[in-house]
């Protein structure tokens, strides 16, 4: 090339586009995503990150009106653009106030991750197509996954975009609990200002990159440390396990806690940590962890049950008493299991299996930590700020009182975030260096490193008497527990109370163990392993009932427990066990479901078979036979306003709204004077962890007491008897009906939380200790329920298209029905995931395209069918449902291809290839799998 | 021609911002390991070039910390070759397929950015092809009015991903990226597509069959890029169809996909057929005896039972997280004959 004379030239990377109307010029790499951008440089946070993949569709924004993901725009492609985020949506009335109000209505948002990116991609719809149809706006969405909803409520909400709804109207003093009101945290999800865990930074603060092991199992030596840190400019320090100044064995089961903060020389899993990186946030951006000085010698990992149980197998914990890598087991027994076997008329013997599935909420883990004087205080998502306190005090050697955990909102939680992940590394980091700290895990770490839904393999006999009556049941199941506790334990002990499914089994014997491997921890996921029971218990009842020849549902109702009859743990319940009645609801939809798909069958040849499945489910709310208490503090405020200390962390299930209802209707006080305080551990007492379905009842339970407690103090300030007196709150006076007297609240001293009357209640369910055969009181309630599910299989290619789910819930009393019936249509699009698409394989596609969630168009409309039957000692006879509504989803599904193919899938998930294989072995022909 | 030229490149200190690392350590904090404060370098930083003045924005730096990158935005084709032949770099258009693959690394070396070439943009009809600019959106595909014989291409860009991938990610992206799996490469061997690769040396064709040699693997040189897609107008009015076969609805790999191209005489009779499948070997692949032996069949009820498993041999699928091999054979081989029929019945 000929030189030319040099002329210098200045080029500056500054870029200038529009984003919701104001142009911006910003200095930035040029290939910098405009997802960060976005919230990193202009701070505009609502705009999520999922995936950073494409994979997500949380980042959509708008690109001249057109949406894109703003992960895969280089910030150099939006020069001259416009941008349009969640956040410049407001300037698009009418369209958007019309579109956020039906999101409202409908309950279209529950943790909000996904929230902006429907917003944006709806309004782009919206823009060209005012009334689309369900498939136009199924086609704008698909590319946006929620892992919360079940999609259903957010394309009705679109539909609907031009009626107008009235949920608005706050219920009147009394008529909170049963009200469709709309969330009280609904408000921050649609317009983009709800603060998750990576959407606050401190100034000043720096960022972490964690070291993780690439190997199932790895013995691992680090290079020189210093060296590496001396030589990467903006990297501030390492940290290893060294540097773990208090007990670096932590785990969500004290008496279990098993795991480190970094791995000591040899690693248990591929993704666990073995050190952190901390630095300036570009130079910990730009970091290439394979510079990082540290040498792996691969180990043979145990990466199957079997391998794990051998005798000559190495023991992942060798130091704890866990003979056979067996971490625990758990077991119920009553009456004579093999004997009752012995003399059935029929008896089905079967095998089932599950894989690892992944929790896949859309935010990944966040949070940042920061020195406070001699305390640390942690900022995250999580769903269990009190264990998480207790935690990360041992992990530093502090007292719990100098930690400080502020809960963010939770883009969806499911089971995974009770357990640890950022916290230790931020806390740590911001501890020895004295400055904030802050880690956002990518997609790739989230799935690699945080906890599964437990594998498992179950083995049942089954047999009934011709009368169509259960008499045993013989379950025997192992659980992949992965390299460390986390939930294992209560897997192992929840499954056997469960196996037995919501029916009289007089003879029972459940024996269930946990056992470890190099694979990543399994945890809790949405059920503790009842999900994966109830997949196996339920096609063995199907197969009883087609042996005896009885209607499958009818076979369920004959036998589903009664309020007098004793579970496998000889519990008798009393009151309150509608399961029957949840059958019962379902049997017109059953008659005409089998009625359609008959006729569908006959009259349309061809590969397309339709088939209807039906499922029982129980499950108890709470802690299994162990304490879990919730303490709720509500005071009395001079202004007239009540405030709620609501401890019970709102992972998007609707705590915030459905606590508060329970308050203001045990107050009887109207629902729109109250303040809610958040379940920051500094000023909120413990609500308990966000799990097992505990948090509408025995936190809605303690807030109903408290409320109590409150009113009957405001009485006796206001000198009348409790019952029988109307109080009602006027900005500074109590004002006592129907004489109208004032009592003003500004001349009252304020109390030690600064309030002019303080109520604490604790609540924690009665319940007992099994004895060494399973028998007691595990749960003081349990939630009831039955889905029944449609599909359509094609046998030639072995798809699966699920037409519809109708889902009857015993919920006690239905507190907030449009939340509940979020639960349900989210509990059944995760069942629907575990029945045909989910698995995750360790190791192979860390990522959201290779592990499929579904999207919106996989999710069939669902049928609620609310029965209240109520528990007497639940809020107003409130029960969960969290956890109820994904149970009995793919057991269902699996029954109704059975039903339309005569094949039974005893390996979940009912893949095309694995649907296919057994469709042609059924036919005699080669099995291909 | 205009020349970047770009001789000689030094730029100068970046402004030091000093930030000062951390306060004292306390006792209970154990052995740390900290760096003494140093300079760091941030996102604005000036470069000095010595040499002929640049297009406007043709260059610009960016510094992440780590070693200093190049990032190129050509506006015209000239300049784009130019700087791929002078200076090289990766190159980046839609960014759909770009960022997945960094996974969890930082941006690479220097990038040409070729997303403002305007000669690249859009989709024209000639007399005898249609030329798809090497920009082109699967959204403009399925935007702009083409012949029948594209119904298939325009039924692959509605399964692309999702309607945010199809607005970003372009046609000749996906061939350069020549995954096994990319939904753009069965309706375009299906319509004998060549792809057009322009250097500083000149152009030159392909055809897509031999275009794409592998697995990610492609014959395109480090000085070339893909300028257009050509596809032929031989069978204009020629139904076609695409069908994907996925685990769930919207952005999903698919485990296997075919698209066929029916030429019928009025005596509903084939004069010429042409199926490709996607996902069932390392490349999509053309299915040449079974398009010989279905010259001739005369449309009539259970016509497609010709397709046999014989048909298949060409293909050689996978197990993998998505399907078995076996499946992927079985499947095809149904996905084929519906796509047969899908193009008959649409005749």
């Amino acid at each position: 090339m000929v030189a030319t004379p040099p002329i210098l030239h200045e080029v500056e990377s500054t870029f200038a586009f529009t984003v919701n109307g104001s142009q911006v010029r910003l200095s930035t790499p040029p290939v910098r995503r405009l997802s960060r951008v976005l919230r990193e440089n202009l701070g505009l946070t609502g705009t999520k990150v999922g995936c950073d993949a494409g994979d997500c569709g949380a980042c959509t924004v708008l690109l001249d009106g057109d949406p894109v993901c703003s992960c895969l725009v280089p910030v150099a492609q939006a020069e001259g653009h416009e941008i349009t985020t969640v956040e410049g949506l407001a300037n698009r009335p009418p369209l958007f106030d019309r579109l956020q109000n039906s999101f409202l209505c409908h309950g279209a948002a529950q943790c909000g991750a996904c929230t902006p990116g429907m917003l944006v991609s709806a309004t782009a719809l919206l823009e060209q197509n005012s009334a689309p149809i369900e498939i136009e706006v199924l086609d704008a969405i698909g590319g946006v996954l929620c892992r919360c909803t079940g999609y259903r409520k957010i394309v009705n909400a679109i539909v609907d975009v031009g009626i107008q709804s009235s949920a608005f109207s706050s219920p009147e003093a009394g008529h909170a609990v049963g009200s469709r009101m709309v969330r009280l945290d609904g408000a921050s999800k649609i317009s983009g200002s709800e603060i998750f865990g990576a959407d606050e930074v401190p100034a000043d603060c720096l960022s972490v990159r964690a070291i993780r092991c690439p190997h199932h199992r790895a013995r691992f030596r680090f290079g020189d440390l210093d060296r590496y840190v001396a030589t990467h400019p903006g990297v501030h320090a390492v940290f290893t396990s060294k540097d773990v100044p208090g007990i670096d064995r932590y785990g969500v089961i004290p008496d279990f806690a098993d795991q480190p903060v970094f791995a000591h020389d040899e690693a248990r899993f591929r993704g666990e940590a073995v050190g952190i990186v901390v630095g300036d946030p570009d130079a910990i951006e730009a970091l290439n962890p394979s510079e990082f000085p540290v040498s792996w010698e691969v180990l043979d990992p145990l990466t199957t049950i079997d391998a794990a149980l051998s005798s000559e197998a190495t023991q992942l914990h060798p130091d704890l008493h866990r003979p056979n890598n067996v971490l625990t087991g758990g077991r119920v027994v009553r009456g004579d299991v093999d004997r009752a076997l012995a003399e059935a008329d029929v008896v089905v013997e079967d095998e089932y299996e599950t894989g690892f599935v992944e929790h896949a909420y859309i935010e990944p883990e966040a949070g940042f930590a920061r020195p406070i004087g001699n305390c640390i205080e942690v900022q995250a998502c999580t769903q269990s700020p009190y264990m998480d306190r207790a935690d990360i005090a041992k992990i530093l050697g502090l007292a719990p009182e100098a930690v400080r955990i502020i809960p963010t909102a939770v883009g969806g939680g499911f089971g995974s975030k009770l357990d640890l992940s950022v916290q230790p590394f931020v806390a740590l980091a911001a501890w020895h260096l004295n400055r904030p700290v802050r880690m956002v895990y990518s997609r790739i770490e989230s799935i690699l490193s945080t906890t599964k839904r437990h594998p498992a393999r179950m083995r049942l006999r089954a047999g009934a008497n011709r009368a169509g009556k259960l008499v045993a049941l013989d379950f025997t199941a192992d659980f992949n527990t992965g390299a460390y506790s986390s939930w294992g334990p209560t897997v192992a002990k929840r499954v056997p109370v469960h196996a037995s499914g919501p029916y009289v089994v007089p003879n029972y014997r459940a024996v269930t163990r946990a056992v470890h491997t190099h694979l990543v921890p399994a945890g809790a996921f949405r059920g503790f392993g009842v999900p994966q029971t109830a997949i196996a218990q339920e096609q063995v009842y199907d197969q009883i009932a087609d042996k005896l020849g009885i209607d499958r549902l009818e076979f369920r109702i004959l036998n589903s427990l009664e309020d007098n009859t004793p579970t496998v743990t000889g519990q008798v319940l009393g009151e309150g066990v509608g399961i029957r009645a949840c059958f019962e609801a379902l049997r017109p939809h059953w008659i005409a479901a089998h009625q359609a798909a008959k006729e569908f069958n006959a009259t349309i040849p061809g590969p397309i078979r339709r088939g209807v499945g039906i499922a029982g489910m129980w499950y108890g709310c709470g802690n299994t036979s162990l304490p879990n208490p919730s303490t709720i503090r509500v005071g009395l405020k001079p202004n007239g306003r009540i405030a709620l200390h609501q401890g019970a962390v709102d992972i998007g299930q609707g705590s915030n709204t459905i606590v508060t209802q329970i308050c203001a209707d045990a107050m009887r006080i109207p629902i729109d004077r109250f303040d809610l305080v958040s379940g920051d551990t500094a000023i909120t007492p413990d609500c308990g962890k966000t799990s097992a379905s505990r948090q509408t009842f025995v936190t809605g339970k303690a807030a109903a007491m408290a409320g109590k407690k409150l009113r009957d103090a405001m009485s006796a300030l206001a000198n009348v008897s409790g019952e029988d007196a109307t109080l009602t709150l006027e900005d500074d006076a109590l004002i006592v009906e129907p004489t109208g007297r004032r009592v003003g609240l500004t001349a009252f001293p304020l109390d030690a939380h600064g309030y002019v009357i303080t109520a604490e209640a604790t609540f924690d369910p009665p319940t007992s200790p099994l004895d060494e055969n399973g028998q007691g009181l595990p749960y003081a309630v349990f939630g009831f329920g039955a889905h029944m599910a449609e599909v359509a299989v094609d046998t030639d290619l072995g798809t699966v298209k699920v037409l519809k789910i109708t889902a009857a819930h015993d919920v006690g009393r239905a507190i907030n029905p449009t939340l509940i019936e979020g639960q349900i249509e989210g509990g059944a699009a995760q069942g629907l995931g575990q029945a045909l698409m989910e698995e995750f394989f360790p190791g192979k596609g860390e990522n959201l395209h290779d592990y499929l969630i579904p999207s919106a168009g996989d999710m069939p409309p669902v049928e609620s069918i609310l029965i209240e039957d109520p528990s007497p000692i639940g809020p107003f006879g409130a029960k969960g449902i969290g956890e109820q509504a994904v149970i009995p989803t793919a057991p269902a599904i699996l029954n109704a291809i059975y039903d339309a193919t005569g094949v039974r899938i005893r390996r979940v998930p009912a893949t095309p290839d694995r649907v296919r294989a057994a469709i042609l072995a059924s036919r005699g022909g080669p099995s291909h799998a | 021609m205009q020349s970047p030229g770009l001789s000689q490149i030094t730029w100068g200190q970046p402004p030091s911002a000093v930030r000062r690392s951390a306060a004292p350590q306390r006792e209970a904090s154990g052995e740390t390991r900290q760096s003494a404060p140093r300079p760091v370098q941030t996102g604005i930083t000036r470069i000095k070039i010595d040499g002929k003045a640049l297009p406007e924005r043709l260059l610009r730096l960016f510094a992440l910390g780590g070693p200093t990158h190049l990032y190129f935005q050509p506006r015209t084709l000239e300049e784009a070759v130019q700087t791929l032949a002078t200076h090289g770099g990766q190159i980046l258009s839609g960014g759909t397929d770009f960022y997945p693959s960094l996974g969890e690394r930082a941006a690479p070396g220097d990038v040409i950015d070729i997303s403002r070439v305007a000669e690249m943009q859009g989709v024209r009809i000639e007399s005898d092809h249609v030329r798809i600019g090497g920009r082109t959106t699967w959204t403009e595909i399925i935007r702009t009015p083409l012949p029948r014989c594209f119904d298939a291409l325009k039924a692959a860009a509605r399964e692309v991903g999702s309607v945010q991938i199809q607005n970003r990610g372009t046609v000749a992206g996906n061939l350069c990226n020549a995954s096994p799996a990319a939904d753009g490469v069965p309706p375009l061997l299906a319509l004998d597509a060549h792809a057009e690769l322009i250097s500083i040396a000149g152009t030159r064709r392909l055809p897509l069959s031999e275009f794409i040699v592998g697995n990610r693997k492609t014959l395109l040189r480090s000085d070339e890029f893909l300028s257009a897609v050509i596809v032929p107008r031989d069978l204009d009015d020629a139904p076609s169809a695409f069908l994907k076969l996925g685990a769930r609805r919207y952005l999903v790999i698919s485990i296997a996909m075919v698209a066929a191209v029916v030429k019928l005489d009025p005596r509903e009779t084939i004069t010429q057929a042409r199926v490709a499948v996607g996902s069932c070997s390392v490349t999509a692949r053309r299915l040449a005896d079974l398009e010989r032996d279905l010259v001739g069949v005369a449309i009539a009820r259970g016509w497609t039972s010709r397709v046999s498993a014989n048909h298949l041999r060409p293909l050689s699928p996978i197990d993998d997280v998505r399907g078995t091999a076996a499946y992927r054979n079985d499947a095809a081989l149904t996905l084929i004959r519906r796509a047969l029929e899908a193009c008959t019945e649409a005749h």
